[in-house]
């Protein structure tokens, strides 16, 4: 059985909206490459609606493919509506992620979303504009032991059941890390010190 | 299309005389090995030759040969079992950083249950310094582990010159041997190790089989309480066709060592060299000389190993990577970061590990594959067009 559904391996092997924008209205980026994902977004604004999105995205397959399905969704979107694309959303239209894998999609809408809020910022002074942020449901953010994928069913407390290995929670971003880390794996946050 | 298996390190195929050797033994000699009857008799006769073999290739005795469930469970059953085998000497145990996880987790198991854990760094090679192993023994260690080579890099380990240090101190030395097992010449007493760890899905035997050897005299404590199977030291049934074919493959293994070495190392080589000069930005990981004959393992710049691995696969072929996005728990291989890699780095990790049904034409279809499936992911990548830009502000 594959990993990944025939619409990640399209979106991925064929992704869509590739590139950079010159003198784009907004730039987003997301992750970083110590975690494995890194994704920049580009958008261009035109009448409150997203006239281009472009990407470009280090990481795996499963980034890749998120990055393009979400400059899909938003294209000729109004920024309220591109606003409520959420990692479900994302995940759902990809015909699922590997459940290890769904951090991507946070990553794409959290990149778009942040391309966003740039060109907002940038406009908020001449047109009054607030920057709206996306705030995932608590329903999406499983917790994964990094050790062996299995999930953590109590987020809470620093202890995987399947691998018995001790856990704690980042400071920076709330994932599960073991407790030998000294940078997270999940955001790259220095953890000790 | 060209199907190219070059994940070997993963599990090799199953050699055709390996799975004929099995038949049997999954058809009429289906009897249980400790029965008393005809039906035990046969199956206790195959399991024996089995361990003769498996003797035969590592240069031991067959009754010092325990058949496992794989190479984990060797190294788990040596890593619990020598520990707790001595509780009056003390309780600490020294690895190295870059140990298989079924030898680096089985000594944190121990750390959690009150022992001392030391692990040795590495160099930039991955190789270990006997000087550090020396440093790292105290008179309470009752257990050293370091792997005779590592799989994900290639680099061999300076097993012989460790044994001298262990022996010099008294301390148990085991050696991981998954990776060497079957592909270079491994012999026990050469190597001068207390116990020693094999799988058969390493050279071209069945999966779900191991076996630890351990020196006569040598105690452990068994992983697994039941019945007297394996002379007491590991309860339960066992696996007889896995084990049959295991025997098979170490035999063939013992004739063949050598002509598989010369097949494998030329071809290793022009990946090496030929990859390196077709792909700017791509860093050898590993030791130069001192490594696997099969095992050519890069990192890519500016792009992520799964990335690479799913497009290569697209094209036929079969790599593995170190990066975080590839292992399920989504964390770079602990061993390049051990070696000094960068995060950044071990997310263009990618291991090519050559079989015996490999040929040049396979390198040549390599050579021709991956770097266009490089740039299209260079093109796509962040990193890539800020070097770029860095480089041309440069200049």
């Amino acid at each position: 059985m594959p990993v990944y559904s025939e619409k990640v391996m399209d979106h991925f092997t064929n992704p869509r909206n590739v590139g950079e924008i010159e003198n784009p209205d907004g730039i987003g980026e997301e992750g970083n490459p110590v975690c494995g994902d890194m994704m920049t977004f580009y958008i261009k604004v035109k009448d409150n609606r997203l006239e281009d999105v472009k990407f470009k995205t280090f990481g795996c397959g499963a980034a890749i493919a998120v990055s393009s399905i979400v400059s899909e969704m938003a294209m000729g979107k109004t920024l309220e509506e591109a606003q409520k694309i959420t990692p479900s959303l994302v995940a759902e239209e990809l015909d699922g992620l590997p459940k290890n894998k769904l951090h991507c999609s946070n990553l794409g809408a959290q990149a778009l979303n942040m391309a966003i809020q740039d060109y907002l910022n940038k406009g908020e002074k001449t047109k009054g504009k607030k920057a709206v942020t996306t705030e995932s449901k608590p329903g999406d953010q499983h917790c994964y032991c990094p050790y062996c994928d299995e999930e953590i069913m109590d987020a809470a407390a620093p202890y995987c059941q399947a691998c018995k290995i001790t856990l704690s929670l980042c400071p920076e971003c709330d994932k599960a890390v073991s407790s030998d880390d000294k940078t997270c794996p999940n955001c790259g946050a220095d953890i000790k010190g | 299309m060209r199907k190219t298996y070059l994940d070997n390190a993963s599990t090799t195929p199953l050699h055709p005389e390996v799975q004929k050797a099995m038949l049997p033994f999954m058809g009429d000699i289906f009897g249980n090995p400790s029965s008393l009857h005809q039906w035990g008799d046969g199956a206790r006769e195959g399991i024996e030759a089995a361990r003769a073999q498996v003797a035969q290739l590592i240069g031991a005795d067959s009754e010092e040969i325990i058949f496992t469930a794989s190479g984990t469970e060797s190294n788990n059953m040596a890593v619990k079992g020598l520990a707790m085998a001595q509780p009056k000497k003390g309780k600490h145990v020294v690895v190295s950083a870059i140990e298989h996880f079924s030898v680096l987790h089985s000594a944190r198991t121990l750390e959690k249950s009150g022992y001392e854990l030391s692990e040795i760094p590495v160099d930039k090679y991955g190789s270990v310094d006997p000087e550090e192993v020396r440093k790292a023994i105290r008179d309470d260690t009752v257990l050293v582990s370091v792997m005779h080579a590592n799989g994900e890099v290639g680099t061999i380990e300076p097993i012989g010159e460790i044994a001298q240090i262990t022996r010099e101190k008294g301390v148990i030395f085991h050696t991981d041997a998954v990776a060497t097992a079957g592909t270079i010449p491994v012999n026990v007493k050469e190597l001068g190790v207390d116990a020693l760890s094999l799988a058969g899905n390493q050279f071209y035997g069945p999966k779900g089989v191991g076996a630890l050897w351990v020196r006569k005299g040598v105690r452990i404590i068994p992983l697994l309480d039941g019945g007297i199977q394996e002379g007491g030291r590991r309860a339960g049934t066992e696996n007889v066709p896995a084990i049959i074919g295991l025997g098979k493959a170490a035999e063939l293994a013992k004739a063949d060592i050598a002509a598989r070495m010369e097949h494998l190392s030329p071809l290793r080589d022009r990946l090496l060299t030929e990859l390196s000069a077709k792909i700017d930005h791509i860093v050898i990981t590993g030791h130069p000389q001192n490594r696997l004959p099969g095992i050519a393992s890069f990192c890519v710049e500016f792009i992520e190993g799964e990335s690479m691995l799913m497009l290569l696969s697209i094209q036929g072929i079969a790599v593995s990577s170190g990066s975080a996005c590839t292992s399920k728990a989504l964390k770079a291989s602990h061993v390049l970061l051990a070696m000094g890699i960068s995060h950044e780095l071990a997310q263009g990790s990618l291991l090519f590990s050559l079989g015996t049904d490999n040929t040049s034409q396979d390198i040549d279809y390599v050579l021709e594959e991956l770097p266009p499936i490089v740039d299209r992911l260079r093109q796509m990548s962040p990193l890539y067009s800020k070097f770029i830009k860095e480089e041309k502000g440069d200049k």
